[in-house]
């Protein structure tokens, strides 16, 4: 007997149209996937990689995976300049996006118009099949995603403009299930900057359910901001797949301010010789909210490289989870590799469960890894305070300071500024 | 200003102070000397509202307030400042964002109207001019980085712009070189008024050749055992602090 969120999709399934599931060839695969998630069901207690994120709220709800007739306010994505590609509850919204300026060698289009009209090769990645018992939801975007970005920059192209992807929940009739599938393409020597954001219009008790890839060829380089801000209410289950060729340069940043679960699994391959990721996030857990993520960053080739710098702030009730994982596998000689993961707990009722994972196989690396929880230095709080600085002031002051150092890797001051800005609105007057 | 009467305190059960008295009055400049762990550090503390310290008897007024009854920032917002000994890094909070939130809280305590970022920063400029600082340390991390002489350069810029009446200095003067040194002399020299009080805490003399204290006071064992004018930090200077074991008071030998 299935969980009631999964016989809600199974039975949502069949009200899909038929043409679109169909489409690109990919209606086998589809329902194979969705077999194979009713088969082996929702990740539980047992299952490692969700040993810290428990389901068994979430299994007992339902969620419609039809597509919802929703409006949103132009407000809540004012701010974010184009190009940029909005999705509202996982559909297109050709009102709020702007897809002017775009440059020569950048392809920018949907999912869903790629699948009405486009080529196999456009859609081949939704083939994939995910083998793993406990990769159902990504098995589930197998079976669901219609719509998405398709991103892609030809060879040596610099792209001088961030693009936005601009993910935004908002209440509608019932609870959906959004499932969105995004590919982000880079040629030989091609650079680009992604703006990802998951925010809310409104108070909205969705479960979106997105995947993406991204492909770094040789020498490209992608600066990839990801800022999720949705509403308290909201659930989300977030999978990045990156593969980076040789000398091919990944920057992420993660801000997880938002939502009721989130669950974010970013999985690297350095498959490349010389290719390099960095990775740096802040995860807040506030009110009951609970925030998961897990990297599993994978060096291949040699002379591959990590840094990651994750900081985590455990606030009233809240739960911060981080899985930091490292594997350097046999051959993957010259490999540098640097985890750091600090936490901070605000509260005696929160908690945090960090666990950084080193697996060495190869001979020749330089590996470091280190995982703290604390709270706020005593001597930097009382020199602040010497100065005139309130109590309550001065914790917040230090709080956002903690999660700063995070931004010291964006290059683009403006954009660095804007993040800052939004860290300052988010981060909690922080009492004694 | 100042009147420390009796002052009595432990730190982790240990009495650290053990009846210490001083009185600073407004204009004057205090020197307190003394040899390692006589109390002098202990002191800057207590008065700055430091954690950790357990008042067992004594009073210290500041003004007509009871100096130990306020928060920290209550004490700042009063007119108290402490130059660190060991001024804290703290990466990721700008030193402008930072002189602009302690500055302005200080002024909401006051009843003063707070200053908009061009008046502030109208004024940074006017006391980096007078302190011959240049302006690169504005833009950095409060104190994250910095040398030494840097810290101490920060401590003094920030006393000079947050303009206290009564400025306590914990051995500013330690690990400095001679150009620091004066620089540090400078900024406090650059503010003495008859408004204005000094304490200034060192284990050497030297800090004392340039800034010219009226009085000088040695602190050993917890207490005061000796005041006099400037000469007494020449003394000092050529005699040790050997001979003031013959001028402490016995302890009472455990019954």
């Amino acid at each position: 007997m299935s969980a009631p969120l999964l016989q809600e999709l199974e039975r949502g399934f069949a009200g899909l149209p038929i043409a679109q599931l169909d489409a690109g060839g990919l209606g086998a695969s589809r329902r194979a996937q969705l077999a194979a998630a009713l088969a082996d069901g929702l990740p539980g207690a047992r299952a490692e990689r969700w040993r810290h994120t428990s389901l068994r709220a979430l299994e007992r709800r339902a969620f419609s995976p039809l597509p919802t007739a929703t409006q949103a306010d132009a407000d809540a994505v004012a701010s974010i300049p184009g190009p940029r590609l909005v999705f509202v509850n996982g559909t297109f919204s050709p009102s709020l996006s702007l897809l002017d300026g775009i440059p020569d060698g950048v392809e920018m289009t949907t999912l869903a118009q790629a699948l009405a009209h486009g080529d196999a090769r456009d859609v081949d990645f939704l083939a994939r099949r995910f083998d793993a018992a406990d990769e159902t939801f990504a098995r589930l975007n197998a079976a669901f995603a219609l719509d998405g970005l398709l991103l892609r920059v030809a060879d040596g192209v610099h792209c001088p403009t961030p693009i936005a992807l601009v993910m935004l929940g908002a209440t509608s009739s019932g609870d959906a299930a959004i499932h969105l599938r995004h590919l982000i393409e880079l040629g030989e020597g091609a650079r680009l900057t992604v703006c990802e954001y998951q925010l809310a219009a409104s108070a909205q008790t969705h479960l979106v359910n997105s995947l993406a890839h991204v492909h770094l060829r040789r020498d490209a380089r992608l600066d990839h901001v990801r800022v999720q801000n949705e509403a308290a209410t909201a659930t989300l289950v977030t999978r990045t797949d990156a593969v980076l060729g040789s000398a091919a340069d990944y920057r992420r940043i993660d801000l997880e301010l938002g939502a009721a679960l989130s669950r974010h699994e970013l999985n690297v391959a350095l498959q490349g010789n010389g290719a390099r990721v960095h990775a740096a996030g802040v995860l807040f857990a506030d009110g009951r909210r609970h925030v998961d993520t897990r990297l599993n960053i994978e060096h291949i080739a040699r002379d591959t490289a990590c840094e990651l710098n994750w900081r985590g702030l455990g606030a009233d009730r809240g739960r911060v989870v981080f899985h930091g994982g490292i594997r350097i596998r046999a051959g993957a000689d010259g490999t540098a590799a640097q985890l750091s993961n600090k936490n901070l707990l605000l509260s005696p009722h929160a908690e945090i469960d960090t666990q950084p994972v080193l697996e060495i196989h190869a001979d020749e690396v330089q590996a470091s890894h280190g995982a703290t929880v604390g709270q706020l230095d005593d001597a930097a709080l009382f020199y602040l305070r010497s100065r005139g600085v309130p109590e309550i002031e001065a914790r917040t002051l230090l709080t956002l300071a903690f999660c700063r150092v995070v931004l010291d890797g964006v290059e683009d001051g403006a954009l660095r500024e804007q993040l800052d800005a939004l860290l300052s609105a988010r981060l909690p007057q922080v009492s004694a | 200003m100042l009147k420390i009467e009796n002052l009595h305190v432990r730190i982790a059960g240990k009495e650290i102070l053990k009846g210490l008295s001083l009185d600073v009055k407004p204009g004057e400049v205090h020197a307190i000397m003394g040899p390692n762990g006589a109390g002098k550090s202990t002191l800057g503390n207590v008065l700055a509202g430091r954690e950790g310290y357990e008042i067992t008897a004594g009073t210290v007024d500041f003004g007509d307030q009871d100096l130990l009854q306020l928060e920290p920032e209550e004490r700042a917002a009063v007119g108290l400042f402490l130059a660190f000994q060991y001024p804290v890094e703290i990466p990721g909070v700008n030193n402008t964002y930072f002189l602009k939130a302690a500055l302005n809280a200080q002024r909401r305590y006051r009843g003063e109207p707070e200053l908009d970022s061009m008046q502030f920063l109208k004024l940074v400029r006017e006391k980096l001019r007078v302190l011959h600082i240049s302006d690169d340390l504005l833009h950095r991390a409060v104190n994250a980085g910095f040398s030494g002489g840097e810290k101490k350069r920060n401590e003094i810029f920030q006393m000079a712009l947050l303009e206290p009446r009564l400025a306590i200095l914990d051995e500013t003067d330690s690990g400095l070189d001679i150009d620091a040194l004066k620089m540090v002399a400078e900024g406090v020299n650059h503010m003495r008024s008859a408004q204005r009080a000094f304490v200034v805490i060192t284990h050497y003399q030297r800090l004392l050749d340039y800034i010219v204290p009226d009085y000088v006071h040695v602190l050993a064992e917890g207490r005061i055992v000796e005041s006099g004018d400037k000469t007494l930090a020449h003394k000092l200077e050529r005699q040790g602090y050997a001979w003031l074991d013959e001028r402490r008071v016995p302890e009472r030998s455990p019954a």
